[in-house]
């Protein structure tokens, strides 16, 4: 090969190639370089065949040897579960209300439980179980249905005055506004204010006191704290479904309140209903 | 005209015996660095019964590094981060005032590159046999001499493969299982690639990697200034080259020494260039040569190219000490320094007792029948030892506040498991009669004492009432 135009300082052979006088030198590239370009072409070729590659108008060509993230998805998830099988099993066998709440059992349940809650529950009862207006706040120790680990299964699996489930808790405060004056009903509400405040008007609420004793006592009891087979509310606290003020309060006598909730037992496993009711009973009022 | 070759074969190298000073030197250094590679992983450090046994273990499964007696924990990998910024102002430093040092002496490439060097002269003899076996046939005694090399470089790297992943699990134990073909597929797989990535890049990319693969020779030239102690060729008093007895003359005889011991394959007499490594090995060449042919040492030699002009005029060159002692690389100490300080500062002040406290704010408050206000914290206690402790968990505020754990237990005694973090969740009640219960924020303290040793440890956090308007 004839030795090219060598460039005088650097001594090094030029390509020829000439821009406004500016000269192309050659330092040529190692040639396992090349081979390691050339390698890597074929290993992308390759490779192209043998995993999902190519889009395609549906989807993606899906390669040789049939890979696919979600497959690994799939079957990681099965694995997950077929380790969780005997925790699963015991979590249906045991008596949830005797489980000791350092248990491995009841930490796996708690965790299998918040996930369901996260996924089913949140939406109404709020993510971290506050609750809000007419869905109650889980975090309390005020009940309706009960706040035993078996009375939180039962209310989960049947739901509340659903038209699913014959088992489902149900009850019907009647709407006093066809039944009552509205005089009695602002002294009923005013006497009802005053079993949880210190403000209050003192004569109206003694006349609402005579109301309540006709027309609510027989649910909400003599003492006002509720009954929990009916699923009637304590009026003697300080929680507040609906609000405690005058106006709501008002609204809750004259048009009742009928809270639904769906019977989870259908929607869900019997090991995630247990599992959610033992997340709901930790939650920090479970009796 | 003809099409230039744009692809260049590699020209084989081969680099002369050589001994002196630097020669010396890199053996040791070979010596020390080889043997901390190799013999780390099977020193033993107790540090209790749940704890493993291993003086510098990196597990990953764990997510734990223990390092003598310091232990890290994912959270605290800023003390790694802090290390590897340390290395590389540490070699900016080294670079700056003493050139390539890294490089030439204590680099993997530059070291297992030598040694395999080495085992090649042993076997196939020194340059000269080594370059008439490069040329000659493949015969009988040639194939003998390339698999016996071969087959040491391999026993090599698979030794170097097989040491790594003892630094990432039980190394007894990983050894055994190696043995007996019990082990994890994936520590066969990780020595296999590093087997092979020794045994190319030792025996036959060499020169290569460093100069095509590494960026290092290329930043290099930016930590670099005239005041850097580097390898050079003293041209001035070099030139002309020719015979000694030819009058006029320079020191340098041309008789190639240098170029015939460099692992790089260059010629240092022509200045300064990307591929030398500064591993010294022309400077104890051209000693000896100087040294046979009765003229002072150091022809080719560390030095600093501002002298050059001091040396020309026949005065003596400014002292090492005033080249290395410059701003530069007293801001590359300093930054060092001050990094170094931090981190051994943060590792003294590290808490005997790990605890966080997280108020839960979804919601902030609970209010519960009777009134009272209930508020929600997670609180984390880490147990770094090898060894259960025992915590009592305590509070103290300005209000009357009521503490209890979330489980049904009846004392604060928390007991966390050595090598572990636990999380209790933790109730905060204000009574609804107290104030607490009905301003916004009240100060707390959460405390927690080691009912063995006493050690207590707190942060503080708030309380948050339900405020009526």
């Amino acid at each position: 090969m004839k030795k090219d135009k060598i460039d005088e300082p650097t001594g090094v052979e030029t390509t020829g190639h000439s821009w406004d006088g500016i000269e192309e030198l050659n330092n040529p590239l190692p040639r396992w370089w090349l081979w390691t370009l050339y390698g890597c072409i074929v290993w992308g070729v390759g490779y192209s065949i043998a995993y999902p590659a190519w889009p395609m108008l549906s989807g993606a060509t899906t390669g040789l040897l049939g890979y696919s993230t979600r497959a690994e998805v799939a079957e990681q998830i099965v694995e997950h579960e077929q380790k969780n099988q005997g925790l699963v099993a015991q979590l249906i066998a045991a008596d949830l209300s005797e489980l000791p709440a350092t248990s491995d059992l009841h930490r796996y349940g708690i965790a299998r439980g918040g996930s369901v809650f996260r996924a089913q529950c949140s939406q109404c009862h709020g993510s971290g179980a506050a609750g809000s207006k007419g869905y109650p706040n889980l975090l309390d120790d005020n009940w309706l249905w009960g706040g035993s680990i078996d009375e939180i299964s039962t209310t989960v699996a049947h739901g509340i005055r659903n038209e699913t489930d014959e088992d489902a808790h149900f009850s019907q405060m009647p709407a006093f506004k066809d039944i009552l004056e509205n005089d009695d009903i602002t002294a009923v509400v005013e006497y009802v204010i005053s079993l949880s405040n210190t403000e209050f008007n003192s004569d109206l609420a003694r006349q609402g006191e005579t109301v309540y004793a006709d027309n609510c006592a027989s649910c909400h009891g003599d003492d006002a704290k509720g009954d929990r087979e009916q699923g009637a509310p304590n009026l003697a606290d300080a929680i507040w479904l609906y609000g405690g003020d005058r106006e709501t309060l008002t609204t809750t006598v004259k048009q009742a309140r009928y809270g639904v909730m769906p019977a989870w037992g259908q929607r869900l496993s019997d090991e995630d209903v247990r599992a959610v009711s033992l997340y709901v009973h930790a939650l920090g009022g479970g009796e | 005209m003809t099409t230039p070759s744009l692809y260049a074969p590699r020209e084989p190298i081969f680099p002369k015996r050589v001994s002196g000073f630097y020669r010396n030197l890199k053996w040791w250094i070979m010596l020390f660095t080889l043997g901390i590679y190799y013999l780390t992983p099977w020193m033993r450090w107790d540090r209790g019964p749940n704890l493993p046994d291993q003086a510098v273990l990196i597990d990953l499964a764990q997510r734990r590094f223990y390092f003598l007696w310091i232990e890290i924990w994912p959270h605290e990998f800023y003390f790694v981060a802090g290390l590897l910024i340390m290395a590389g102002l540490g070699l900016f430093l080294f670079t700056s005032a003493l050139g390539r040092v890294w490089c030439g002496y204590t680099c993997p490439q530059t070291v297992w590159t030598d040694l395999f060097i080495l085992v090649e002269r042993w076997i196939e003899g020194d340059r000269n046999a080594r370059i008439r076996l490069h040329r000659g046939k493949w015969d009988v005694r040639k194939w003998r001499l390339r698999f016996t090399k071969w087959f040491v470089w391999l026993l090599i790297a698979l030794a170097t493969g097989g040491a790594w992943v003892f630094y990432f699990t039980d190394a007894p134990q990983l050894l055994h299982d190696l043995v007996n073909f019990t082990a994890h597929p994936v520590a066969y797989g990780t020595i296999a690639v590093l087997t092979l990535t020794t045994f190319v890049f030792g025996g036959f990319m060499r020169e290569q990697v460093c100069i095509y693969m590494c960026p290092w020779p290329r930043i290099q030239a930016a930590m670099m200034d005239s005041d850097t102690i580097t390898v050079a060729y003293r041209e001035w008093r070099g030139e002309p080259r020719g015979k000694q007895r030819i009058e006029g003359t320079g020191d340098c005889i041309d008789c190639m020494a240098c170029v015939n011991v460099c692992p790089v394959g260059i010629d240092i007499r022509d200045g300064q260039q990307m591929e030398c490594i500064t591993c010294a090995l022309c400077i104890d060449a051209c000693d000896d040569i100087m040294a046979k042919i009765g003229k002072p040492r150091g022809l080719i030699d560390y030095l600093a190219l501002s002298d050059e002009p001091a040396e020309r005029a026949g005065a003596k060159p400014k002292a090492v000490w005033k080249h290395i002692l410059r701003p530069r690389t007293i801001l590359y100490t300093a930054m060092w320094s001050a990094i170094g300080i931090g981190l051994l500062y943060a590792l003294f002040i590290r808490s005997d007792i790990d605890l966080t406290v997280s108020p839960v704010r979804n919601p902030t408050y609970i209010v519960q029948s009777d009134g009272a206000i209930r508020n929600v914290y997670d609180v984390r206690l880490r147990n770094k030892s090898g060894d259960n402790r025992k915590f009592h968990m305590s509070l103290t505020s300005k209000a009357l506040l009521r503490i209890d754990l979330q489980e049904e237990v009846r004392t604060l005694d928390i007991v966390v498991p050595a090598d572990t973090t636990v999380l209790h969740r933790v109730y905060v009640s204000a009574r609804s009669t107290d104030p607490a219960a009905s301003i916004d924020a009240t100060d707390l303290r959460i405390w927690v004492e080691d009912r063995n040793t006493g050690a207590r440890a707190s942060r503080a956090t708030t309380f948050n009432g339900k405020v009526t308007q």
